[in-house]
């Protein structure tokens, strides 16, 4: 996984409440396998209409946004089902930051296993960045995960909390297979004095 | 600074439920509070192939396969159990590549034509997989449904799902905990699912974020271990990480005897264990809610999220009585996409098709609740219904309640599976659509692109699906 230290890049304003795993990545797309075309299958449903033409209004899809790496969005970002396909789609898009009032619980989860920062702020931090991102030219953030910040040109300036051993897995990219086989040796001990203590865990 | 979970909690502190699961989990603590936690049980289904994917790349054996089941549930056919059943050939593809996953591995496969085969939140349960006290989990987020039988239950994303496999753990922040007590008797008619529906219409779907909600009182203590699957089912729903019912004799006596759950003397020691399972009374919760049971109504869900939902008798909101501008917008687009008039009634709406399945409501209880309604009824627009399992179907069947929906002109498939609920294996609502369901998300696109979703109960469904319309189960005509 690619270290996040600092993001410096354009961040789109995306106001909707409860946008959900199918909005993010519609269902039908969950059997494809992980390749160039991932990133295509991004809020298909909403960029798209039904006979695949580009929604123009739709804000991802509008030339001041594009190539934008941060998504400022609404309350509950990522509810919903358990699909690691919409946190797939959102980095192979070049998403590495999602700013949000809350998020889904699974898909926050999601995100710091694969390289993408979840930020919750308050709803009026959220609203004050998202009027400002709308407004300005040219829409810039400055995320920065080592001190914790988050810093638009306008003025805009909070500090953000985040779990510490998450923030330490995504400044060094650690990968959490290798992370927890360091504690394999604790893992039998404790499994043998559980088994112990409730045998009808253990008989398959 | 690690701290190891063998050191065990003064027996004076009192502990819920939650805590006290967690507790007996515990590996090791690291420094910033997140614990490295046992998992009993892993189940997997046809889209673990990211997780196997992530296993083969780094040339890792599944740690324990004995803590894992493979069940194909999401694309599995409802017509029939061959694989010329299956609506693509894409899709029998993702299932040989489970079944091919699960053999190289050494992991226990239920496929095609095995009777222990369904959706994986009834199978768990309904073999004796899913234990009292127990950790969870598996790459869906209605795993919380085993919290019915007092488990700790919860959904997981690809990478969690290789990290279960490789290691049997898993790291998690200690939740905040959430008590919901349903207080007072459920009137006839109400069921479980019109329980969890009015439980998250009033605290919304964001309300339990970051909890683990454990359901009480005396409308969850008189409930049937299928009605606490059903309303821990949608934990997730009111955004919950897990939702839990403390074990009881009714779960105890639910799960004897099933394949899986331990027998004799074992079986004795863990329920003299599982007793133990109980909040004490004097701890406490970070978020305590209380709601009336005799106050429920049958609900409908009218909008586009599972918050959005009303009693039958309601009306559907009017954006011009919403005085915030950004919910207005959000209110009128919810409206439009659902093809509804502002102010008014849900009852009598037409609609075009009834689902009657899912892990939500496809148990046994909920196919005779329908089936009541069914039969003598004749439906008036295309209702299909899926058991949740082999064993399920062949059950209904014994009970003649298939004969009963095939004489009302309801479809009856012979194979269980997710089916219509998220529509990956073909079972779709066409664009437009207004489809009355009993599972669990009403999502735009869910059931299918532009498909309408209305979330009931399986009486309700049944309900419009011999009126054609949406109704209340409580005024049908007696015959």
């Amino acid at each position: 996984m690619e270290p996040l230290v600092k993001i410096l890049a354009k961040a789109v304003p995306l106001k909707q409440d409860n946008l959900d795993t199918d909005q993010i990545l519609p269902a039908r797309f969950l059997m494809m396998p992980r390749d160039e075309k991932y990133k295509t299958y991004l809020f298909r449903d909403l960029s798209h209409d039904e006979n695949q033409a580009i929604i123009s209004s739709f804000i991802l899809n509008q030339e001041k946004f594009s190539d934008a790496r941060i998504l400022v969005a609404g309350r509950n970002f990522g509810c919903g089902s358990s699909r690691e396909g919409a946190v797939f789609a959102l980095v192979d898009s070049g998403f590495r930051c999602v700013i949000a009032p809350s998020f889904g619980d699974i898909f926050y989860n999601n995100s710091f296993n694969n390289g993408l920062l979840p930020i919750i702020l308050e709803k009026q931090h959220v609203e004050e960045l998202q009027n400002e991102l709308f407004l300005d030219l040219n829409p810039e953030l400055l995320v920065d995960l080592e001190n914790q910040i988050v810093l638009h040109k306008s003025g805009f300036k909070t500090t953000f909390d985040i779990d510490p051993h998450r923030r330490e897995r995504l400044l060094r990219g650690l990968d959490m297979i290798g992370y927890t086989q360091q504690y394999l040796k604790e893992t039998e001990k404790f499994e043998e004095q559980y088994f112990l203590s409730y045998p009808w865990l253990s008989i398959r | 600074m690690l701290s190891t979970g063998t050191s065990k909690p003064s027996p004076k502190h009192p502990r819920t439920l939650f805590d006290k699961i967690w507790d007996r989990h515990e590996i090791i603590r690291n420094s910033a509070g997140q614990s490295l936690l046992f998992i009993d049980q892993h189940f997997c289904h046809e889209l673990s192939f990211h997780a196997f994917n992530m296993l083969k790349r780094r040339n890792i054996k599944v740690r324990h396969p004995s803590r894992t089941a493979a069940i194909a549930d999401h694309y599995t056919p409802t017509t029939g159990e061959r694989p010329e059943n299956f609506s693509s050939l894409d899709r029998f593809k993702l299932y040989k590549t489970l079944e091919s996953n699960a053999t190289d591995h050494g992991v226990e496969f239920f496929g095609l034509g095995d009777d222990r085969r369904g959706i994986i939140h009834v199978v768990g349960p309904e073999q004796g997989l899913s234990l009292p006290g127990s950790t969870i989990v598996c790459g869906d987020s209605h795993t919380a449904t085993h919290g019915g039988v007092g488990a700790l239950s919860f959904g997981i994303g690809a990478s969690d799902v290789s990290h279960v496999l490789a290691t049997q753990t898993l790291w998690q922040p200690r939740p905040k905990k959430m008590r919901i007590k349903v207080i007072g008797r459920r009137p006839p008619h109400v069921s479980a699912k019109d329980t969890i529906l009015a439980i998250i219409s009033k605290i919304g779907t964001s309300g339990a974020t970051g909890h683990v909600i454990e359901y009480a009182g005396p409308v969850i203590s008189n409930m049937s271990v299928e009605e606490r699957l059903t309303v821990c089912n949608m934990s997730i729903e009111a955004g919950a990480r897990a939702g839990m019912v403390a074990p009881d004799y009714t779960v105890f006596e639910w799960i004897a005897g099933r394949p899986y759950a331990p027998s004799g003397q074992k079986f004795s020691e863990a329920i003299e264990n599982w007793q133990a399972l109980v909040t004490d009374e004097d701890a406490s919760f970070d978020l305590d809610v209380e709601i009336d049971g005799t106050n429920i109504a049958p609900m409908v869900s009218w909008g586009t999220s599972p918050e959005d939902t009303l009693p039958i008798t309601g009306s559907i909101p009017d954006p011009q009585k919403e005085p915030d501008r950004e919910k207005r917008r959000a209110l009128a687009g919810k409206l439009e996409y659902m093809g509804l008039k502002p102010g008014s009634a849900l009852m009598d709406t037409p609609i075009d098709c009834v689902f009657i399945g899912s892990c939500t409501n496809s148990r046994i209880q909920d196919l005779r609740e329908a089936a009541a309604v069914a039969r003598g009824r004749t439906a008036k627009v295309r209702t299909i219904v899926v058991p949740g399992s082999a064993l399920i179907k062949s059950q209904a069947e014994k009970e003649g309640l298939d004969k009963i929906f095939r004489m009302a002109g309801f479809d009856w498939r012979p194979s269980a599976g997710c089916s219509m609920c998220v529509g990956v294996n073909g079972d779709l609502v066409a664009p437009e659509e207004r489809c009355v369901s009993t599972s669990n998300r009403n999502f735009r696109g869910r059931q299918g692109p532009r498909a309408r979703t209305h979330l009931v109960g399986p009486a309700m469904a049944a309900a419009a699906a011999v009126t054609g319309r949406l109704t209340d189960v409580r005024k049908l005509e007696r015959l």
